[in-house]
């Protein structure tokens, strides 16, 4: 099977403080992953390294045959967005279209009608002139997945994307999310919701500050796991001695 | 006294008023724009600290070879960038936030420069660089006013997407593209390359007042950004245009006035501007049916 990550003893922190030690595994193409672990646990984190938003303190992310670099599209979790922007809708979500189009490139008829395409599908049809800045928070999110659509892209990470929407959203990102999986796309996504994770993810990734489980979501959700998870230290040590860890 | 007379005379007669017009225009055309992405950035009164700034390099030049226009402006050019760059890095190196030290860098320069023209020049010297004499701009200084004109345009023109997304979403510019870093550095140049440019005309205390009133009162009349930054430029050419005018019927300096045109057309904006102004504010009419 094609590896889409691969991710070698990672330690990632600020400030030489680890937010994730020594983590170790692959991410096979076409997996659908959910990342779970208490707060603190170094999930955002781990995502962003991902993304590239983040060098390793220690180890290597790398990403197999299939993916390209920046050929990757990511969700942060409070996507630091200037809703003040004089900006519409559908100027926002044709952004998605930079890593084709770049600074200069036009907009073919086939670009004009993807982007109106993934509109329509996050249900967000006739919002096209709206300035982003009327957006509730549910259409915002709605609006951000558009602009993913139109990315393309083959490894999708997503941070916390249900936080705070209402449930018929949810269960409209889930079915993109669906689709995403059956076009064979790599698709990562933080979430708090165990019962959501149980629901919908075939496997998971159960950390806290290092990888606790790893694999299959019924193996990986236990209750010996989760107590395990529930039982790391936040707080940085600031009396902490430097890592003699190996792999 | 004819239409004619009020309007077109004092420009058709003497070259000193066509020279002043010129240069006007030079600034009303690259200055808004920029101002426009100031507002929308947040960075209004950086662009006021930058243009204090200017003063000890331009005031070196001028120590060093007079009322010349190449040493003044390379000097404020200089002086001008570095505390751009200065105290974005003394905000990520300090404690101290940008606003803070932006704060204490500008006021040591305008301190700085007021000190050193004092120097050799007498107190016309001082009222030049603080406020500018657009009444007495010559040939190379027009076709250096001219010149950052056309380039600060095309530099628009040609990074107008990054420039966009930049300021809009900075964190998903940086997911898909490096240009997010040369951009910024690309905006605070040419912030930089207008103001002294515009130093030139207004003095230091009021270059930055071409860029930020038009774009404001832009800002107030509409949301659409295309239509934001022709309002803008039209805006600085009218006040470029009606300060003149007024000046030189009423026997006024005219960088002021110039600088008051264009905060009249602000304050008509603040009160009657369709996209946030006082009274739009006050009654809104009828509401629709969906």
């Amino acid at each position: 099977m094609d590896i889409a990550i691969r991710i070698q003893n990672v330690t990632l922190g600020y400030d030489r403080h680890p937010a994730v030690h020594h983590l170790n595994g692959v991410i096979e193409s076409g997996a659908l992953l959910a990342i779970c672990g208490p707060n603190g646990a170094g999930k955002s984190t781990l995502l962003k390294a991902i993304a590239g938003t983040l060098k390793p303190l220690a180890g290597a992310i790398r990403f197999g045959g299939g993916t390209a670099p920046r050929d990757i599209a990511y969700l942060p979790q409070a996507d630091a967005l200037d809703r003040s922007f004089p900006i519409h809708l559908f100027d926002l979500v044709a952004m998605g279209l930079w890593r084709r189009c770049g600074l200069f490139g036009g907009f073919s008829r086939k670009d004009d009608a993807a982007i109106r395409s993934a509109i329509a599908t996050v249900g967000l049809s006739g919002f096209e002139s709206r300035p982003v800045g009327t957006l509730s928070g549910g259409q915002l999110q709605r609006m951000l997945f558009a602009r993913l659509l139109v990315q393309d892209a083959r490894l999708i990470l997503l941070d916390e994307p249900f936080a705070a929407i209402d449930s018929k959203t949810v269960a409209d990102l889930l079915d993109l999310i669906g689709r995403w999986h059956m076009e064979r796309r790599t698709v990562l996504v933080v979430s708090h919701d165990l019962d959501l994770v149980r629901a919908f993810f075939p496997q998971a990734l159960l950390i806290a500050r290092e990888a606790i489980a790893w694999g299959k979501t019924a193996s990986v959700l236990t209750p010996e796991n989760l107590l395990k998870a529930r039982a790391m230290i936040e707080a940085f040590d600031r009396q902490a001695q430097a890592c003699e860890r190996a792999a | 006294m004819t239409l004619q007379e009020l309007l077109i005379a004092p420009f058709a007669e003497f070259a000193f008023m066509r020279r002043a017009l010129v240069g006007s225009v030079a600034l009303a055309l690259a200055g808004p724009p920029l101002g426009v992405f100031l507002i929308l950035r947040r960075m209004s009164l950086t662009g006021d600290a930058m243009s204090h700034a200017i003063l000890p390099g331009a005031a070196i030049g001028y120590l060093t070879c007079g009322l010349s226009l190449a040493p003044m402006t390379i000097g404020g050019l200089i002086a001008g960038l570095f505390v751009a760059v200065g105290s974005g890095v003394v905000a990520r190196a300090t404690s101290l936030r940008e606003d803070a030290s932006l704060a204490a860098f500008y006021l040591i320069s305008l301190a700085l420069g007021v000190t050193i023209v004092s120097l050799r020049g007498s107190n016309i010297d001082l009222l030049h660089v603080l406020f500018g004499s657009v009444l007495a701009l010559d040939d190379a200084t027009l076709i250096l006013l001219a010149a950052i004109a056309s380039l600060t345009l095309a530099t628009l023109a040609f990074l107008y997407r990054p420039f966009v997304l930049e300021t809009v979403d900075a964190g998903f510019l940086a997911s898909v593209s490096r240009s997010g870093g040369p951009v910024q550095v690309a905006f605070l140049a040419l912030v930089a390359l207008n103001l002294v440019g515009g130093f030139q005309a207004l003095g230091t205390l009021l270059a930055v007042g071409v860029m930020m009133l038009p774009a404001a009162s832009a800002r107030l009349i509409t949301g659409d950004m295309t239509l934001m930054l022709v309002l803008a430029v039209g805006q600085g050419m009218l006040s470029g245009y009606a300060g003149l005018i007024i000046s030189y019927h009423g026997g006024l300096p005219s960088g002021p006035v110039i600088i008051l045109a264009a905060g009249v057309l602000y304050l008509l904006a603040l009160m009657f501007g369709p996209a946030g102004g006082l009274l739009r504010r006050l009654w809104s009419g009828r509401h629709l049916e969906a």
